[in-house]
Formats: C-alpha cells, structure tokens, sequence
C-alpha cells in the first residue's frame, strides 16, 4: 500500500505517456491503426482517471500539507529533485484532467480522421505533462512540465486545427512561451536565493526583500497572467480557441488556463506575499475589466466558438479576483470556479463541436431552431447555459458566489466587487442571445432540417458533467473539504507575511521619525 | 401539530413530478406526465391547506418553527444550510401557490390538449411551483434567492414554450435579463447582509438587526445607514420580480407565453415574491424608514402608472398584465406605510381573483381561435356563458365591490393609507383611490368589450366560439369561490396579530393599528369613486359606444404616450440595449482587434519582422562591411568617451 500512495502520482503522471509511446507502435494499416490507437488511448486515459479517483478516495481533507509526497535525486549536478505530492488545491485538478482526457478521447472519436495515433499520442503526453505540472514540488521539473506541455498543445492546433491554424497555433505558442522565459529567469534567481535549491515548498515563506519580490512577482505574473488569460494578455484564446478542434478547445478551457492561477496560488502568494499585496489593487482592476469588458466582447461575436472563448476570460476574471482578495471564501470559490468552469465551458464547446460535426460552420448567422431537429441538444445546452449564467442550483453559483462574497469585504476590493456583478448581467446577455439564436425558432435552412440525433457516444460523454454540474451545485462541499485545509493554510500564512510586512513599515516610518 | 416533514413534503412533491414528466415523458406519455404533475400538486395543495389549517385557526397553534435538511456551503466562516422556515406568513404563501397552481394544471389539462410538447409544459409548470416553494420556505437569504432565480428559470422556460414564435423568445429573454439586472441589488444586499451580521439565516438577522441599527457601512466611498442599505438593495430586487416601475418592461411582454402560465407566474405567484420577500424582512426594513418611504412612491407610481396604460390597451391579456403590475403597486405601497398584513392579505385575495380573471380570458381566448385582440371580440355572453359569469366575479373582485375579496383588503390597505396620518399616507390614499377608479375603469372596459356589443372579429371565428370544457371550468369554479370568500374568510389577516411574530411593525406605524377608526365618508369615498369608474367604463363602452374613439383622438398626443406605455420600451432600447451593443461592437473592434491585436501584439511581431530584415542588410558575409563597422564603431565610442 505504501509503496502505491508513494508512487501513485507518478503513476499518475506517466502512465498517459506509457500509452503515447504505444501510439507510436501500433501496427497495421491506416485504418486499424487509427482505430486501436483510439481504444488504447480511450483504456489507458479511463485506467488514469481510475486511478486519479482512487487517490482521491484516499486523500486526508484533513491535512492541509503536501500527501502522495515522493523526493527522489534526479539532476543531482543541479541539487534538483524528482518532488511531487498535492495538496487540496492541486488534487482537483489532477482529478479533472484525468476526466477531461477520456471525454476529449470521446469527442475526437469520429471528428478526428487524419494522423490518429499521432493525435491520440498528443492528447496522451498532454495530459501528463498537465498532471505533472499540477505534481511537481520542484521547480525545474514543474518548469520542464510547464514547457513540454506547450508541444503536444501546439501540434494539436497546428496540425488538427481549422484553416487559420497556423498563425493560431503561432500566436499560443510565441505569447505563452514569451512569458514562460521571464518566469525563468525568476526562477534561476529564486533557486540561487534558496540556497542552490529548487524545492518549491522550502521557498514558501522564505525572506526576500520587498523589491526583489516585486521584480519576481512581474516575472512570474507575464507567465501566469497570459495563461489565465487576463486583460489585456488574452487575444490569443480566442483564435487558439478557433482555430483547434474541439477536444483541444476543452482542454484549453478546462484545463490549461488553470495552470495560470494555479501558478498564483502555488508561487505569487506563499512566495512573494508583499509584492501580490501590493499588486492586489491593480489585479482587482485587471479583473474587473476582464468580467464586464470580454463579456461585451463575447457578446459581439458571430463565431459561436469565440463567444464561448471570450466567455472564459470573463469567467477567469472572477478566479483572479477572488485569489487575490485572499480570504479563505474568496480562494474557495476561485478553486471551486476553476473546477465549474473546467467543466461548463468545456461543455459548451463540447456542444459546439457536435453541432460543427454536422454543419461545418461556426457562424451564428447559419443555426436557428436546432430544437426542432435536436431537442435532447437543446435541454443540454440549456443546461450547460444555465450553469454558465451561474444560476444557484448549478455549480457555478457556488464559487461565483464565494468569490464575490469573500472579496466583498477585503480592503479595497468592493468596487471591483460590484462591477464584477455586472458581468453576472452580461452573461446571461451573451448566453442567452446565443441560446435563442442557435436553438430557438423556426428551422432557418433545410440543412437544419435534416439534422441528426445525437448519437449514443454523444450523450454518453455528457453524462459525467451534467451529473457534476448538479452534484457540485446542491452539494458543493464534496469539493469544498477537499480544499479547505490548504487553503485556510495558504490563506493565513499569507496574512502572517503581510502583517509582518506592515509591522515593519510601521518600524521603519518610526525610526525615520526618530 | 405541523412536522417539518409535512412542509419537505409539500416543497418536494412537485419537484419529483417535474423529473419524472420532464426525464421520462418518453416512457410515460403525455398523460401519464399530466397525471404525475398534476397529481403531485394537487396533493401539495391539500397538505398546504391542512398546514394552513392549523396554523391559522386552531388554537394555540405554534408559532413557527424552523429545520435544516443539511449544509448546502460550507467554508471558512460561511454556512448556509438547505432548510424550511414555517410560520404564518410561509404558510399563507403555501396556500396560495399551491392551490393557485393546482387551479392551473388541472386547467392546463384542457388548455393545452393540442400541443404536441404538453409534457415539457407540466414538467415546467411543476418545477416552477417548486422553485417559488423554495423561495417562500426558506429559512436564509440564500436559499430565497435560489428559488428566486429558479423561478426566474421557470419564468423564462415557459414564457419561451412555443419556442418557435419570435416573440415568445425575446419576451423570455427580456424577462430573465431585466430580472438580472434587478437581482444585482439582491446580491449585493446578501454580500452585505453576511460582512456585517456574519450569518444569511433570517433568525440571525432578526436577532442583530437591533444591535446594528446604529450602523454605517461604506459602500462605494459613501457612509451609508446600514439597514438602509440593506432596505434598498432588497428592494431593488424586489422591484424585478414584481415589476415595479422601472424594472416593470418585461411583464407585460411576458404575456407572450401561455395563458395558464401567465396566470399562474405572471399574476398570482411569481410576481408577488417581491411583496413577500420585503414582508419576509419587515423586522428589517421597520429599521429603515427612508427606505420605506421609497417603497411607498415606487408602490403607489406604479400602481397609477400601470392603471394609466391598462385603460389603453387592446390585448386582453396585456390589460390584465398591466393591472397585475398595479395591483402590486397597492402592495408595495401598504408595505411602505407599515401595513405588511393588509399587503399580503391583498396579495392572497389578488392571487385568487386575478388567476381567475386570466384564465377566464384564456377561456375566451381559447373559445375565439387564439384571437387576443378585443378590438375583434364582442358579444360573446352567449357563446361563454359559464366564462362571461366567471370573468364578472373576477371583475368585481378586482374592482373592490362588496361583499367580493379584493374588497377587503384594497380597503384595508386604503385605510390604512389614511389612518398613518403621514403625508406620504395620505398621497397613497389619493393615488390608490384614482388607480382605483382605472381599474373600474379598465376591468368594466374588458368585461364590456369582450362580452357585449355586436361581434367586430371574423364571423367564422364567432361562429364557432366555443365554451371551455369541464376540465377547465372546474378549476375557474374553485378559483371563483377564492375570490368571493377569501376576503371575508381571511379578514383577520389584516391584523398584526394574527401574524404572530411572523411580521414585525414598528411603533411608529400606526396606520393599520387605527385603519377601522376611519371616518366613514373617507371609508366610503374610493367606494364611490369605484362606483363612478364603473359607471363611466359602461358609458364609454356599453352605451356610447363612439365616445372612446372621440376621447382618444381629441386627447392625441397624451392618449399616444400613454397608449405607447410611456415610451418606456422605446427609452430603455435606445439607452441601454443599444449602449450595451454600441460598446460590446467598440470594445471588439477598437480594443481587442485595433490596439490590443493590431497595435500591441502583432505590432509587436511586425517590429520583430522589421527589424530582422534591417539586421539581414548587415550580415552581408563581407569582411571589409565588419572591419568598416568596427573602425566606425570604434570611431564613435573613442568620440563619446574623449569628450
């Protein structure tokens, strides 16, 4: 048992590549290859999702430190190690991309044609690096993961990507990779203050003078803010989000642009407490701008994809608000909105794709009255829509709530508060324009006519998160115990810094008095 | 003695209905998802009126009590449990939703024989009567605005049921959105509620609201008085809801649904949670008398308003709206004067004689072919008998004749207007007594229109014109004995004590305490003015039937304003829905397209590009360009440090 929980994560994280490797070994011809390398990858993705609830099952709420903890040599030139373990903030996320990954599997499964194994491979190691960079302790292997995430990611929008894919799959790779570099050199720095160590948690709560910090926190925010993405950093997503094929889009959504706040969570806020102090007005502002101004945005669009793509950075906006308002509700609701979002939005794009399947079209303009051909479709994107105008009874209620809640009282942040309720406005606009103009009315052409049903595998690969969406939403605290412990940790340790930090100000305001 | 289970009982019963016709109306038909729902609700009702039963008259009855089903949120310092809180005013409402919702499904079952999506239609009407169940059981705020906004959901789901007519859809729409817009304040008074009293139950709030009427709290740079604060933001939510001035654009739109829906939702139940939710915090909002005295305004202007544009109106439907949307006003306006009884008495009458009135029209309107029109009705007493007979009671009870329902509490709550004493008392009992005589007015102009005079509509149509059948009727039948009996058989509501504790009025309110001191000509004169409202309704449209046309056409421009509902659609359109695309198009195409795109990041690429090509003309491969460069370079940096 022991030695399972120790390696359990790197179980974990390397199983998925095991299964890329196959990919690659597949015999045969075009057509049975791309067959079994889609039931192998389906296996080898549900055996980890398996495994990710198993370690779920065993996981102490209780203890807000790091469990499944395993710190083995690797690079000893270096001093760094081969250290994983989650903590209740991280095991979530290990959680829901080990869902995503079989969904994503599922949603390719016809829509894909060309290069399977290749593709199926890609989706594999993805999903590894992504669980290991949720893992990883040690902070050149969380950067290696971070990094080698990017290649499966661009070769999904570069290779299986729509006809701009290229400039798209540019523009990701070049904007996530330019704020990667400076996180990097932040990096090498904090590993030569820490004593030629990159052991992630010894640098929590290490000394670092206040203008260091600043320094580091803006290199690590370039990194961080353009994966969220927040204001004005998030151009990208909306043409990355166009451009790849569906599952691509719900990874991105789901999972990917929590890598940036994770990154808030793990190393802005432990590690540098007074320069994410200092900065906290102007990420409110940031936010703020982000909710109400990409849901315009959203609400301008004609390509049903990029809505839902501006949608997220809306939604993103909420995360960051409540992170940075760093009460223990806030940093709830934005773990808990993280989770929703990761599965809404990938719904809705999920839904898009089943209905680009048929049509082959994104433009609003082409769809209207898929409820008489679709009704099933539409009582899930009703659903799915409802969820995403964050109507209680739905998950995302519950951490929009906690966020908005939390912050309301934290210093300074209740103007940001009250515009960001305004965004709950505009995005029941948006949806609801949307909603009415797919779904609703008389078929518009005759291609809407001939519609077909959903099919089984359709359905089925909703399933998981209709049950979720309602789960989370009337019983929230299944997931909100999980993260308790390490965020009241987080939290009041971070509080601790900034009183010092306080303290000290006021100590040297009294010797310059003196 | 009343359990908690009975109530979990009532709340859930139509809940189960709805999944059951909504997931399995494959495998059970459509009569089996009618049966299920209506069945469900029917028996809701009946454990309703039981609660209602002894809560009300027996004696020594409990007062209330409240119980927790379990944690809904739990984190750090916030919890919030799923729960029911039962004392009268919950009771009351539990008859009135209940009942009122039984009355419109087994009507539904007729209404709506032919639509091929009837199990998608009870599914809805039974998840609707279960959100407003939640909204009016709640124990905290929380879970209140769940059930608000599931009956927003609902609201929304079944103003858009015939999904393919245009109208419906953007009525759907509006509805929720002008709701949003409204639940804002809602959420803001939530935020609020928990910083400062750390807790959402209403029994925690009662308990500080003493404590904490000192108060000030900064909100948005402003030192505000925080039960004020609180007062306002809840009533601004309250305004959506119930449609009150300003947020009351989307009522009578929502009349695009069907008519068993609007009778339901958009008269006797849904609409009316706004009322309740400021009767629901009267220990709080008696601690905020400015506030109050908003109430009141918005309560009586939106009651002569709405009574203004009811006079004008062709559809029949959209006049019954739009006396809804007054009616309410009358509520509102006793809340702001400290009458809360008399406000929820009204609310229990109305919701009875008002889902009448609208399923009467719908009878009528179902007997003339789906014609809405009454400018293509008349002379249909003999074609509807039963609904001509029907649609007088509900009439008469809306108009506030004796010995009907709306009657007693209209005058209770004009009483009580008067008898506060108050400036703002006495211009309620003004405005009330004229919106009275509207709806005289208005309802005798219905009434005259729809059943008298000769037929204006197509003959084949009139020919044709049908009454109900029983399964229709039969629910009208018990609605007619609510609006005959429910005044005289509920008066005591009208007194504070009857509440027990469920409503709290403050000592300076003294309006309804001294409401039956009144002095008799004033007790009397709305009476009268009612009487002349009526009698004028049957000059214009009875006698002299060519008198309106004249009126209206030497009255031209005022009769248009109102006529076109204030301009109020036409001012929000060009000011907010336009505001919202103008910015929603310049934020796209300046912001993220022009400068963040254009400008920044592919500028940014461009310089990149630029540059490379620049540089290339350097890198010639020439040993004598290098050697040149260096001798130059060397040249400028000998310059730079000699002088």
């Amino acid at each position: 048992m022991e030695t399972i929980n120790t390696n359990m994560l790197t179980i974990l994280t390397f199983l998925p590549l095991v299964g890329a490797l196959f990919m690659v070994l597949i015999p045969g011809n075009e057509e049975t290859r791309a067959s079994n390398a889609k039931k192998l990858a389906l296996l080898f993705s549900t055996v980890t999702l398996i495994l990710s609830l198993a370690m779920l099952s065993g996981f102490d709420a209780s203890n807000p430190n790091m469990q499944f903890e395993l710190n083995k040599g690797w690079i000893s030139s270096l001093n760094a190690n081969y250290h994983m373990g989650v903590d209740g903030i991280s095991i979530l996320f290990v959680v829901l991309t080990a869902l995503l990954t079989p969904i994503c599997i599922l949603v390719s499964w016809n829509s894909i044609t060309k290069r399977v194994p290749l593709y199926m491979a890609a989706f594999l190691s993805l999903e590894a690096f992504v669980i290991g960079v949720f893992c990883a302790l040690d902070m050149l292997l969380f950067y290696v993961f971070w990094e080698a995430m990017l290649i499966p990611m661009f070769l999904i929008i570069g290779v299986w990507g729509g006809e701009n894919r290229v400039y798209a799959a540019l523009k990701f790779f070049l904007y996530t990779f330019l704020g990667s570099v400076l996180m990097l050199v932040a990096l090498v720095y904090l590993y030569l203050e820490n004593g030629n160590s990159f052991d992630i948690l010894s640098m929590h709560g290490m000394y670092l003078d206040t203008n260091v910090q600043i320094w580091l926190f803006l290199a690590f925010f370039a990194a961080f803010a353009v994966k969220v993405p927040m204001w004005p950093f998030h151009t990208w997503l909306p043409d990355a989000h166009v451009q790849a094929p569906t599952a691509g889009s719900v990874i991105l959504a789901g999972i990917l642009l929590k890598m940036g706040a994770y990154g808030f969570l793990r190393f802005s806020m432990p590690i540098m407490p007074e320069a994410t102090y200092i900065f906290t007005p102007y990420i409110y502002a940031l936010s703020a701008i982000a909710i109400v101004y990409t849901a315009l945005v959203a609400f301008a669009q004609t390509d049903i994809k990029k809505i839902i793509a501006y949608s997220s950075v809306s939604h993103m906006g909420f995360v960051t608000l409540g992170i940075f308002a760093a009460t223990v509700e806030s940093v709830q609701g934005s773990v808990m909105q993280m989770i929703n979002h990761g599965i809404v939005s990938s719904a809705l794009f999920m839904l898009i794709g089943v209905i680009y399947d048929r049509m082959h079209t994104r433009d609003i303009s082409r769809f209207g009255g898929i409820v008489n051909r679709m009704p099933l479709y539409a009582t899930l994107f009703m659903l799915f829509t409802m969820a995403a105008v964050g109507l209680p009874g739905t998950n995302s209620f519950v951490g929009e709530f906690l966020i908005l809640t939390g912050s309301y009282g934290a210093e300074h942040a209740q103007l940001y508060v009250v515009i960001a309720c305004l965004g709950i406005v505009l995005g029941a606009v948006y949806m609801l324009s949307l909603y009415k103009r797919m779904i609703m009315g008389e078929p518009v052409t005759q291609e809407i006519m001939r519609l077909k049903h959903m099919e089984k595998r359709e359905v089925f690969m909703f399933m998981p998160l209709v049950a979720l969406v309602i789960y989370l939403g009337l019983a929230p605290n299944a997931a909100l115990n999980v993260t308790e412990a390490a965020v009241t940790k987080l939290v009041a340790d971070y509080h601790i810094e900034v009183a010092h930090m306080e303290k000290d100000d006021l100590q040297i305001a009294y010797v310059e008095d003196k | 003695m009343i359990s908690a289970d009975i109530i979990f009982t009532i709340v859930l019963l139509p809940l189960t209905a709805s999944i059951i016709a909504g997931l399995f109306r494959q495998s059970i038909g459509d009569k089996g998802a009618m049966g299920v729902t209506t069945t469900g609700v029917i028996m809701s009702a009946l454990l309703s009126l039981y609660t209602f039963y002894h809560m009300a008259f027996k004696e020594n009855a409990q007062p209330g009590f409240t119980e927790y089903l379990y944690t809904w949120i739990s984190t750090g310092d916030f919890s919030v449990n799923f729960g029911v809180m039962v004392d009268k005013l919950t009771a009351t409402m539990l008859l009135v939703v209940t009942s009122v919702s039984a009355c419109v499904h087994v009507y539904s079952i007729g209404y709506m024989a032919h639509d091929p999506h009837r199990a998608r239609f009870f599914s809805y009407l039974s998840l609707f009567t279960f959100t407003m169940l939640a909204l009016v059981t709640a124990p905290n705020l929380l879970q209140m605005f769940l059930g608000w906004e599931g009956v927003g959901l609902a609201s929304y789901l079944l103003i858009g049921f015939w999904f393919k007519k245009p109208s419906a859809n953007a009525a759907a729409m509006k509805a929720f959105i002008v709701n949003r817009v409204a639940d804002l304040g809602l959420l803001l008074a939530i935020f609020t509620v928990f910083l400062t009293m750390g807790s959402l139950e209403y029994t925690d709030i009662f308990a500080q609201v003493n404590a904490l009427h000192t108060e000030y709290f900064s909100f948005l740079g402003f030192d505000i008085h925080l039960l004020s604060l609180i007062a306002i933001l809840l009533f601004i939510g309250a305004m959506g809801k119930s449609a009150q001035l300003g947020f009351h654009t989307w009522l009578p739109d929502a009349m695009e649904g069907p008519t068993p829906v609007s009778a339901l939702i958009h008269a006797a139940t849904m609409v009316t949670a706004g009322v309740f939710l400021v009767a629901r915090m009267s220990p709080l909002f008696e601690f905020a008398p400015s506030i109050l005295e908003i109430v009141t305004w918005v309560g009586g202007l939106t009651a002569i308003f709405a009574a203004t544009i009811g006079m004008t109106q062709h559809d029949i439907k959209r006049v019954i709206a739009y006396s809804t949307c007054s009616q309410l006003g009358y509520m509102f306006f006793a809340c702001g004067i400290g009458a809360y009884p008399a406000a929820i008495f009204h609310l229990t009458t109305h919701a009875f004689f008002k889902a009448l009135l609208f399923l009467g029209a719908g009878s009528v309107i179902h007997g003339v072919s789906d014609e809405q029109d009454m400018r293509k009705m008349g002379g249909l007493k003999f074609a509807l008998p039963v609904t001509y007979f029907i649609m007088l009671i509900g009439s008469l009870a809306l108009m506030g004749i004796p010995p009907f329902a709306g009657f007693f509490s209209k005058d209770l709550i004009l009483e009580s207007a008067f008898m506060s004493h108050t400036t703002s008392g006495l211009w309620m009992y003004g405005l009330g007594t004229a919106a009275a005589f509207m709806t005289a007015f208005y309802s005798a102009r219905v009434f005259y229109l729809t059943f008298y005079g000769k037929n204006r509509g197509d003959e084949e149509v009139y020919k044709h014109a049908h009454e109900s059948g029983l399964v229709m009727l039969a629910p009208m039948f018990v609605l007619v004995l609510g609006a005959i009996f429910s005044g005289w058989a509920l008066h005591e509501m009208g007194t504070l004590d009857w509440w027990q504790g469920a409503i709290f009025i403050a000592d300076y309110h003294t309006g309804l305490e001294h409401a039956h001191h009144i002095a008799w000509q004033w007790k009397y004169l709305p009476l009268a003015i009612v009487g002349l409202g009526g009698l004028f309704g049957t000059i214009f449209y009875l006698w002299k039937t060519d008198l309106p046309v004249k009126v209206s056409s030497s009255l031209g421009l005022i009769y248009t304003f109102v006529y076109r509902k204030w301009m109020v659609d036409e001012l929000y359109n060009g000011i907010f829905v336009c505001g919202v695309k103008y910015l929603a198009h310049k934020f796209h195409k300046v912001g993220d397209v022009l400068i963040i795109d254009g400008i920044l990041v592919n500028g940014v690429a461009k310089i990149t590009n630029l540059s490379g090509i620049v540089m290339r003309r350097f890198q010639t491969g020439y040993i004598f360009h290098y050697a040149f460069a260096v001798v130059l370079g060397m040249c400028a940096l000998l310059t730079w440090l000699v002088f």
